[in-house]
């Protein structure tokens, strides 16, 4: 953008009204009344207000001392004091299936994590070869990962059930299993993590990888000792996203599982809500919806500011 | 594998012009690092593709899933039919009806995501505003909680009896003297619309309420990042030609907002319209399935009614519908993409 050129449409076309003037005009203005600086802050507030409305009436519950608010009554936003009782009852069953929440939970981290990790570290070698080769058929396999992208999980759901549920050895179901809900996960999060990665690598520029070969790598090494090495923060943000669609993946493990003891948290907080919920003490589930978001909303928010870029487009995968 | 020497680096003097002899492994290697990932997506993904499209053929049921059962007969475009006849058990089952409201819920959100999310954004921009800081790390809190959490707390917030948005709303009516009674607004389960001759229920608007609080916030990080960037010099120049504020938020802002908003708005026009989480959980689609949407529709073939094959044959259909939408919206990203100033 040229600094010279301020042949904006509003130059030309604006009528002359002297009364607004290079130091009154707000965006450009050197200080903000402080009339408009309250107005603007009032608002700012409201909006504040809205924002963290849920997440305070939702702590709050959970914290609440007069332990097992069966339901909310009054409406309260700072509770009325602070109690782990509602977290404590929970550990046991916190559901009327007989699974502990540490098993849910790790349930939950097994499942996400594993498929987090195969996507990564199946999806670079991929991305890298899309990013840094020509070859027959690049463009091709490309757009046949492009096209997974655009089909929600949901739309494969039928023939990943059907035909996992075929696969049992033994006395083991690989569609009742945690292994198979992770796999059935894959399928639409390794092109999700092949795109992003590709999509990071293609802006490492390549001087360094060519000024590595002078110096008599292979292209293999290049590709251990010097892509993986730059591409570690995109491979940590990619696997993060893989992440959390796995902690927070409701349909899958609901379609698939039947054992109580594979449950993963999601379907837990399902069950303790709405219609399913009516012997759930409010408290309860609010407590456990603190145990799901909190740990995930806390490194999110730590990698929030290197997420902001390319990377957010496909950012959560449905 | 082949490592570079000395010697193969060098340019060859007085050699011959054919083509460079490379080794079998040279040509091989990026079909190599390919392997795992399309072993795992073979597999995984198109495979299941594949044999959902066989599916949608016939009338894979509940009685063929055994190992040991029997294969299931081929139904030709049955399955097809029916669902566009609405001839499948689930009652109000109507795929026009949820089709159309899929597209009107994604078009409705986005354009207020769009819309809240870029004037507060141009809020947080103005110059000297204080506490900045502090109100965009509050402002991401929407986007960092899992939209999961998010959509049971506001499906509990909306109770009629013991929900915060009735009771916040029956204390800000008692300060003007309203009976709380008035404020036991039913806002999932209210069959009504509560427009007359609009034909969308309350939980359309509950619906909208959670997906507001959701999306803007992404678009107030897209377009501060784009405000940023806009140079001070056009605003200078604008005041000095006597431009008033709203004439330069028009003519300066909003124009140069676009090339960045655009894929802003496709992404958020894909994940609005696949938006599991939120109808789900929240309205469970109904009250009367008219919150139901494509995806929501699809999970209830697998989950309650079991008939796979009907189910793989409405995949088929959002495939297409994705499709459509992705051509669409691609076209319209590339016709924007480079804004000359």
């Amino acid at each position: 953008m040229s600094s010279t050129n301020v042949n904006v449409p509003v130059a030309a076309t604006a009528p002359a009204k002297p009364k607004f003037t290079y130091a009154e005009s707000q965006i450009v203005g050197q200080k903000m009344t402080l009339p408009k600086q309250l107005l603007f802050q009032l608002i700012l507030l409201f909006i504040t207000f809205t924002v963290i409305f849920p997440i305070l009436w939702v702590v709050s519950m959970s914290v609440d001392p007069r332990a097992d608010v069966m339901r909310p009554t009054t409406l309260n936003l700072i509770p009325p004091g602070f109690s782990l009782k509602a977290y404590l009852d929970i550990l046991e069953r916190p559901t009327s299936n007989p699974v502990s929440l540490p098993t849910l939970f790790f349930n939950s981290l097994l499942m996400a994590g594993g498929s987090a990790l195969a996507s990564v570290f199946v999806g670079v070698f991929a991305a890298y070869s899309f990013s840094r080769f020509k070859y027959r058929g690049r463009a091709v396999l490309m757009l046949a990962v492009l096209a997974v992208l655009i089909l929600p999980t949901v739309a494969l759901l039928a023939p990943l059930f059907v035909l996992l549920n075929r696969v049992v050895i033994g006395d083991f179901s690989l569609r009742n299993s945690l292994l198979g809900v992770g796999l059935a996960l894959l399928s639409t999060l390794l092109p999700f993590a092949i795109w992003n990665l590709k999509g990071y690598i293609d802006t490492i520029p390549r001087e360094l990888e060519e000024a590595a070969m002078i110096d008599g790598c292979s292209p293999n090494q290049t590709f251990f000792r010097i892509m993986l090495p730059l591409a570690t923060p995109a491979i940590a943000i990619t696997g993060f996203l893989g992440f959390l669609s796995g902690w927070t993946e409701f349909y899958i493990s609901w379609q698939f599982l039947t054992n109580p003891q594979n449950f993963t948290l999601a379907m837990a907080l399902y069950n303790m809500t709405g219609q399913f919920a009516s012997s759930t003490p409010w408290s309860h589930f609010s407590a456990m919806s603190v145990i799901i978001a909190l740990p995930v909303s806390i490194v999110y928010l730590a990698l929030q500011k290197y997420m902001t870029g390319g990377l957010t487009i496909g950012g959560v995968k449905g | 594998m082949t490592t570079l020497t000395r010697e193969s680096i060098r340019p060859p003097m007085t050699a011959p012009r054919a083509a460079p002899r490379k080794s079998f492994w040279r040509l091989a290697n990026p079909y190599l690092y390919l392997i795992p990932a399309v072993l795992v997506m073979g597999v995984m993904t198109y495979y299941p593709m594949a044999y959902g499209v066989w599916m949608s053929f016939t009338d894979y049921g509940l009685k063929n899933l055994r190992v040991d059962s029997p294969a299931p007969n081929f139904v030709g475009l049955q399955n097809y039919i029916d669902i566009l006849t609405g001839a499948i058990a689930i009652p109000n089952f109507d795929f026009f009806y949820t089709l159309f409201f899929n597209l009107f819920w994604t078009f409705s959100n986005v354009i207020f995501h769009v819309v809240i999310g870029v004037l507060i954004a141009v809020l947080l921009n103005a110059k000297g505003l204080w506490f900045k800081g502090i109100y965009r790390a509050i402002f991401v809190l929407p986007i960092v909680i899992p939209t999961l959490v998010v959509a049971n707390v506001w499906r509990n917030m909306f109770d009629p009896d013991f929900g915060a948005i009735n009771q916040a709303l029956a204390m800000l009516g008692g300060l003007i003297g309203i009976s709380p009674a008035a404020f036991h607004i039913r806002w999932i389960e209210s069959v009504n619309p509560p427009i007359p001759g609009v034909p969308l229920p309350l939980a359309y608007f509950a619906l909208l309420i959670t997906n507001i609080w959701l999306g803007w916030p992404f678009m107030t990080i897209v377009a501060t990042g784009a405000l940023q960037s806009i140079s001070k010099d056009f605003y200078e120049a604008a005041s000095i030609d006597g431009a008033s504020p709203t004439q330069q938020f028009f003519r300066i802002t909003v124009p140069l907002l676009r090339p960045a908003m655009v894929p802003a708005i496709v992404y958020g026009i894909t994940l609005t319209f696949n938006l599991f989480n939120l109808i789900y959980f929240v309205s469970g689609g109904g009250p009367l399935r008219e919150t139901e949407i494509l995806v929501t529709t699809a999970f209830r073939l697998v989950n309650e009614q079991r008939l796979y094959g009907v189910a793989a044959a409405f995949a088929v259909f959002i495939a297409l519908i994705l499709l459509v939408i992705t051509l669409i919206t691609n076209q319209v990203s590339r016709a924007t993409e480079s804004y000359d100033v």
